[in-house]
């Protein structure tokens, strides 16, 4: 089984650095792709399927040629790692991002050059500081060499990549916010269209892309689209970092083949459950995605059968639910996440999270009553798609709708006993 | 385009959004984020509607009708239940900590909130948990914060900082506990603040001056009027209640202020109120003032006027008619300008380059320019609402770039964010910095001299023609190089100046630019601003220089004195109006008492701008017709009533036939050909809806019948107006008056302004018929602008070409500094600094110098400095201005005790003991 974003990375913890990165092929795709047209770089990605990791799936190719190129588009264009990885439950882009920072630096060298981009910047999570330090080492040695800065590898580009800490929030991993706090304002979203590539950073365009969906760039580059498609073993090419966290006997991180069934992630990879605990159901792409249960166990996991079981693929990274924890405490939690997150700029987003987050509270300390559910499905019908700004609260509202769906007796339990069963024991 | 609504097609613009669309059809959709000055930002999702695919679409989907654009044929649905549901759901939303305190709200009854829960039905709360509250901030004088009441609709921090370009304001925190308000508590310094009692749709920012004397929009007896304040000319509408002035709002007028006014418009408001007004004739006996009867001040006013050699001092805040009647009383040969001769001079200058072409462009105009200079007047405190303006004309390029990308204008941050800090060009050449500045693509701060040099040379360069300007230094050169380039590049050049700067060589220079532009085809915008109310409108009744008003009362040939509207003591050094006013008698017409009333034997009680009819001209040339608010009391009345009284008594033909306005208004037009137009200004007061008068009480207005019952219980009969088309009734037509003469906007379901939507023909254009005014100067442009009708109206001729004689460079003096006018929004003008909220604004009195001259002088700030000059000396703190030219002072415009003096003028200053 191959596992190219994870191969280079290192048993004991320390960041390849850019001796043993070049030594292991490293910045051949790069050198490769400043001898390709920009239009052939976008074609193969485009042949390879591949799609965004961030949560969206978009296809990245695709992405890539609504970007204006020639001379006559508007300077300078960006490119834009998204590492502000705020996902409740998600730490897939650190295990690239701590482990191969080099691999982050040339997929992007790869996609600027595709999209003709001079400028670059990686946002990343302001509390990744081991993340930080590893990248701000691996800059610097790939500008000592000239792989960054003006005229990347001889091609007469320019490429100036610089690392922004975020300053923490959710809503700086939404693409727009993130342009508008690379910008210094908040981090509201911006309404699209128009789109970043027509008008993104400083209005001009530019490309905002997951990490680990820039580390695939180098790869398909060396190894071609064909290779890239046949990795996923369903329709979705390539492999896919997924996660699980939970009351799981080994809760971790692992580079798999797209399409990778839900059951063998948590029987095999993460284990099985704890002794003493059952499973009850999951988010399958991190916190903004609907519950899956034990009859969606044989889903594989990629974008097209996870939306048809009726949640999202998002970033691949599962949390799992025991039967020794209240499933309300835990929707309570993550719309308290949400709630707090909210930018405050749309109303169904910033009231809707906030009394569903307060009718969440009410039942879990015994004060809820029958109407809450009318209450409940009405909030998250507000949230819907297309009803807000932007996706925040549609995400927001997933493990909700599907828990009030999935464990309606346990909301219904708490009401009529007018207490949380888990917290004042059963 | 064609668009189905509900199953009705419309023909709708396509460059509108759905959202104005629909409003401008005059259907109803309740709406919060968007404005139609602003745009849409799709941030409320209030204005949810039904889009369909086609018309086997059954279901549609859900959109915000703000942020769709329309599309040929594009089937949508306001009425459709799960869009109702959703809007019903936004409202619910938006109230969950919105107060139930509507009873003791100001917003209450004129609350586009409480409008839109009704309109979307929502009813019946169902959020239960408690509300979020906030700490409220101190905002200054002018507005109240209460912030509990906010609905997170963002329209205040848009209009503040994006539109107005307020720095200390913003947005703060999260979630549903955004806050709008201050870094910290403390004035808010945007000269544009106002505005948020009108953007912001419920009760957060509301208005403290009318707080202090509260009384609802339904109890408020309103008329249109026209500000007080500046030569702009912003329609307002004015309401009052048991005899004071209430409070000020804005009265839409697509042409010049459109939806937003400055805060001195808004607040100036008060001086009617103020403790100074005089309310009755008062007659100066030995031992001080006495009141007197109304026929007692008659009869001795009419023996004074026929009492030998009389002179009329006219005023340019008075009305037309008030002067036309005080010309017709002393005779045209003794009617002179309560002006300084040297702000006569400019203003004569001013109407003759207005009328010599290019014609004075309205404010919309000016918005819609892609370049512009200013040159010489520090509009944000001369002509407040211009400067917001130019903050918009500056925005035109990025618009422009905008479309060019397909994101239509409406769309306002993607044109923000497109365009971020790249803004059109605009070029500031004032003697001081201005608020204007931070947007300026260059300033030049010189002496008005060189900055007229520097007009000359942008108007060479455009047009050889015009005069060179010899010895221009290398840096000014390469400056008009700029300018001129910019101007010859833009689509609709804006070029603006005045009489800021007193200068006429200034505003010549700026001339000769508009008429360079014109000549090459641009479709210039060419704005002089002139100072006061109706400066333009006295100076085209051609009165006399006042300096030779004042000879002739040295010379001992005046018997009479009649000051009509005016403090002279403010116009001109006190030394010549103390030789003026010491004619043997001195007949004062104000509203308030000043230093000229003071010294008059008798005062006639004047009816300030809110108790008066009249006609001003506005520096756009557009005449204007402005309504009592409510019949003055006692013997208060209009002064060219009081003067046609006069004129009655002495058995004079215009008294006799003087019996309202309208008369009035017609001699005029009979007078001055330049001024026949002023009839069409507004309906007349023989104009009927439905037979009846148009109410300037609303339908609602209580109290009616018990108001006035502790003085007499049985209702009296409502007063008569007999001078406009308005009555001081609640009854009339349920039809909508002209522009003209609508007291205030309000239709069904729309209580608050925002019911402007409603008056409009399409959203952001004119009022129906036609917005309110008549422009008097346009045909003096004919063409490109290069031919203009002969002064005396009768046939084109071409224009003059370039005559003027350019100024040599400033020189500084030695000992000595050119002292230039430095305007002050709050404390220049004379009736707006009596209101007591604009008083605590404005600055105290100073002179300031710039820092290497204090430094020089040795001088720290707030040092007490002597300032001589010819025309008047005074001890004053020393102000040190950054960016004020070494050999130039200023003093502040209008305020002060060296107020009188025409300035610029050179004077000494000196470290006081």
């Amino acid at each position: 089984m191959e596992t190219p974003l994870t191969a280079k990375i290192r048993p004991d913890g320390e960041m390849i650095d850019l001796a043993a990165y070049e030594r292991a092929g490293g910045y051949q795709a790069a050198r490769k792709a400043m001898r390709m047209a920009p239009a052939e770089i976008t074609e193969l990605v485009k042949k390879s399927t591949l799609r965004g990791r961030g949560g969206a799936g978009f296809p990245t190719g695709q992405k890539w040629s609504f970007v204006p190129l020639g001379p006559a588009a508007p300077r300078p264009k960006y490119l834009i790692a998204n590492a502000d990885e705020m996902e409740p439950g998600t730490f897939k882009d650190r295990v690239l991002l701590e482990g191969d920072p080099h691999e982050l630096i040339e997929g992007m060298i790869v996609a600027a050059r595709a999209i003709e981009a001079e400028r670059g910047y990686i946002f990343l999570r302001g509390e990744y500081t081991d993340a930080a330090a590893r990248l701000s080492r691996a800059l610097a040695e790939a500008s000592a060499k000239g792989y960054l800065g003006r005229n990347v590898f001889g091609s007469g580009a320019d490429f100036d990549l610089r690392l922004h800490l975020s300053g923490g929030r959710y809503m700086c991993g939404e693409e727009t916010g993130l342009l508008n706090a690379l910008e210094g304002k908040r981090a509201n979203p911006r309404a699209k269209p128009p789109f970043p590539q027509v008008s993104g950073l400083f209005g001009k365009p530019s490309i905002v892309q997951n990490v680990e969906t820039l580390c695939n760039l180098p790869h398909i580059l060396d190894k071609g689209a064909d290779w890239f498609v046949k990795l996923g073993l369903t329709g979705d090419g390539g492999t896919k970092l997924y996660g699980a966290s939970g009351k799981v006997k080994k809760p971790g991180c692992w580079e798999l083949p797209m399409g990778t069934p839900l059951r063998e992630l948590l029987e095999r990879y993460a284990g099985g459950m704890r002794d003493g605990v059952r499973f009850r159901g999951v988010l399958p792409g991190g916190a903004s995605t609907d519950f899956l249960t034990a009859d969606h166990l044989d889903v594989p996991m990629d974008f097209t059968a996870v939306a048809k079981a009726g949640s999202r693929l998002g970033t691949g990274t599962m949390i799992v639910l025991d039967d020794k924890t209240c499933p309300v405490g835990m929707v309570h939690n993550l719309e308290h996440f949400f709630a707090q997150e909210s930018c405050g700029w749309c109303t169904p987003c910033w009231s809707g999270l906030h009394w569903a987050e307060e009718i969440l509270w009410a039942i879990e300390s015994g004060r809820g009553t029958p109407a809450d559910f009318d209450r409940l499905d009405h909030v998250t019908k507000m949230c819907g798609p297309g009803n807000t700004f932007c996706a925040l609260a549609p995400g927001a509202v997933e493990p909700l709708q599907s828990a009030l769906k999935y464990f309606r007796e346990d909301f219904e339990r708490h009401i009529r006993e007018k207490r949380c069963p888990w917290r004042n024991g059963q | 385009m064609k668009i189905v609504v509900d199953k009705k097609e419309y023909e709708v613009d396509p460059r509108e959004n759905l959202l104005e669309a629909c409003l401008g059809r005059g259907l109803d959709l309740p709406y919060f984020c968007w404005h139609p000055a602003m745009g849409s930002v799709g941030a409320c999702r209030q204005c949810a509607v039904k889009v369909y695919r086609d018309e086997n679409d059954a279901r549609g989907r859900i959109v915000m009708a703000c942020m769709t654009p329309i599309t040929p044929n594009l089937l949508a649905s306001i009425d459709d239940a799960e869009a109702r549901e959703f809007r019903a759901g936004i409202v619910e939303g938006l109230m969950e900590s919105h107060p139930h305190d509507c009873p003791v709200c100001d917003e209450g009854g004129e609350c586009h909130l409480q409008d839109m829960t009704v309109m979307t039905g929502h009813n019946y709360r169902r959020f239960e948990f408690p509300k979020r509250t906030f700490h409220n901030q101190y905002l200054g004088p002018l507005l109240n914060h209460e912030m509990n009441r906010c609905i997170q609709c963002y329209r205040c921090t848009r209009f503040y900082t994006e539109y107005a370009g307020g720095k200390d304001f913003a947005v703060l925190k999260l979630r549903h506990l955004v806050y709008f308000g201050r870094a910290e508590a403390g004035v808010l310094e945007n000269e544009f603040s106002g505005n948020l009692v009108e953007v912001c749709p419920t009760g957060v920012f509301t208005d403290k001056t009318l707080k202090r004397h509260y009384t609802r929009k339904w109890d408020l007896q309103m008329a249109p009027t026209v500000c007080a304040h500046c030569a702009l000319g912003c329609n307002v509408t004015a309401g009052e209640r048991y005899g004071t002035l209430r409070r000020i709002v804005n009265r839409y007028n697509g042409q010049i202020n459109g939806y937003f006014l400055c805060d001195r418009g808004r607040f100036g408001y008060e001086h009617v109120n103020s403790p100074k007004r005089i309310r009755s004739a008062r007659a100066r006996r030995d031992a001080g003032a006495a009141e007197i009867p109304k026929a007692e001040a008659l009869d001795r006013f009419s023996s004074l006027a026929a009492g030998g050699k009389t002179l009329g001092i006219g005023s340019p805040r008075a009305s037309l008619e008030s002067n036309f009647a005080l010309r017709a009383l002393v005779g045209p040969e003794n009617f002179y300008a309560g002006v300084s001769d040297a702000s006569y001079d400019l203003l004569a200058a001013m109407l003759q380059v207005l009328r010599q072409g290019p014609a004075p462009a309205s404010l919309r105009q000016i918005e819609h320019g892609d370049a512009a200079l200013v040159l010489g007047e520090d509009v944000t405190n001369s002509a407040p609402r211009l400067a917001l303006t130019l903050r918009q004309t500056i925005r035109q390029a990025g618009l422009e770039q905008a479309e060019k990308m397909r994101v239509p204008r409406w769309q306002d941050h993607a044109v923000r964010e497109l365009a971020q800090k790249d803004h059109g060009p605009l070029f500031i050449a004032t003697p001081y910095p201005t608020r204007l500045d931070d947007v300026a693509t260059e300033t030049y701060r010189a002496a008005p001299d060189d900055i007229a040099r520097l007009g000359f040379a942008v108007a060479h360069l455009l047009d050889p023609a015009s005069p060179a300007v010899p010895d221009l230094a290398e840096p000014l050169r390469a400056l008009a190089g700029r300018i001129a380039d910019t101007l010859q590049a833009a689509a609709r050049p804006v070029v603006v100046s005045g009489t800021g700067a007193g200068s006429a060589a200034v505003l010549r220079a700026a001339a000769d630019v508009a008429r360079a532009l014109a000549k090459a085809g641009k479709p210039v915008a060419f704005s002089l601003q002139a100072e006061e109310r109706n400066s333009l409108g006295f100076a085209m009744m051609e009165p006399k220089p006042l300096g030779r008003a004042v000879d002739a009362a040295r010379a001992g040939e005046v018997q009479t004195v009649i000051v009509l509207e005016n403090d002279l003591y403010r116009r001109a050094p006190a030394a010549a109006i103390d030789a003026l006013l010491a004619a043997p008698h001195v007949v004062a017409l104000d509203a308030l008492e000043t230093r000229t009333t003071a010294k008059a034997e008798l005062v006639i009680p004047a009816a300030p701008f809110a108790e008066a009819d009249g006609t001003v001209v506005s520096s756009e040339g557009r005449a204007q017709r402005f309504f009592r608010v409510y019949p003055p009391a006692g013997g208060v009345q209009d002064s060219w009533r009081w003067l046609a009284d006069v004129l009655g008594l002495l058995a004079r033909p215009e008294g006799l036939a003087w019996k309202d306005l309208d008369d009035v208004v017609e001699a005029v037009a009979r007078a001055f050909p330049s001024l026949a137009r002023i009839r069409d200004a507004a309906p007349g007061a023989g104009f009927r809806i439905a037979g009846a008068k148009i109410p300037r009480e609303p339908h609602r207005y209580s109290g009616r019948t018990s108001m006035l019952a502790n003085i007499q219980v049985s209702e009296p009969k409502p007063p008569e107006d007999p001078d406009s088309a308005l009555s001081y009734t609640m009854e009339g037509a349920p039809v909508e008056p002209p522009a003209a003469l609508l007291p205030f906007f309000w239709t069904g379901g729309w209580n608050s302004i925002q019911a402007v939507n409603k008056f409009q023909e399409e959203i952001a254009g004119p009022l129906r018929g036609g917005d309110a005014g008549v422009r008097l100067l346009d045909q003096a442009a004919g063409g490109a602008g290069t031919l203009a009708r002969a002064p005396d109206g009768s046939a084109s001729v071409p224009v003059a070409g370039y005559l003027d004689s350019v100024p040599a460079p400033f020189a500084p003096r030695r000992g000595e500094w050119l002292i230039v006018p430095r305007h002050h929004i709050f404390g220049s003008e004379e009736l707006s600094a009596e209101a007591p909220a604009i008083a605590e604004l404005s600055p105290q009195p100073y002179v300031a110098l710039g820092p290497s001259d204090a430094a020089a002088l040795g001088a720290a700030p707030g040092a007490v400095v002597n300032v001589k000059s010819e025309a008047g000396s005074a001890s004053l703190p020393l102000r040190v201005e950054p960016g004020l030219p070494a050999g130039l002072a200023a003093l502040p415009a209008g305020l002060g005790p060296l107020a009188g003096i025409p300035l610029p003028v050179w004077g000494r200053i000196e470290l006081g003991r």
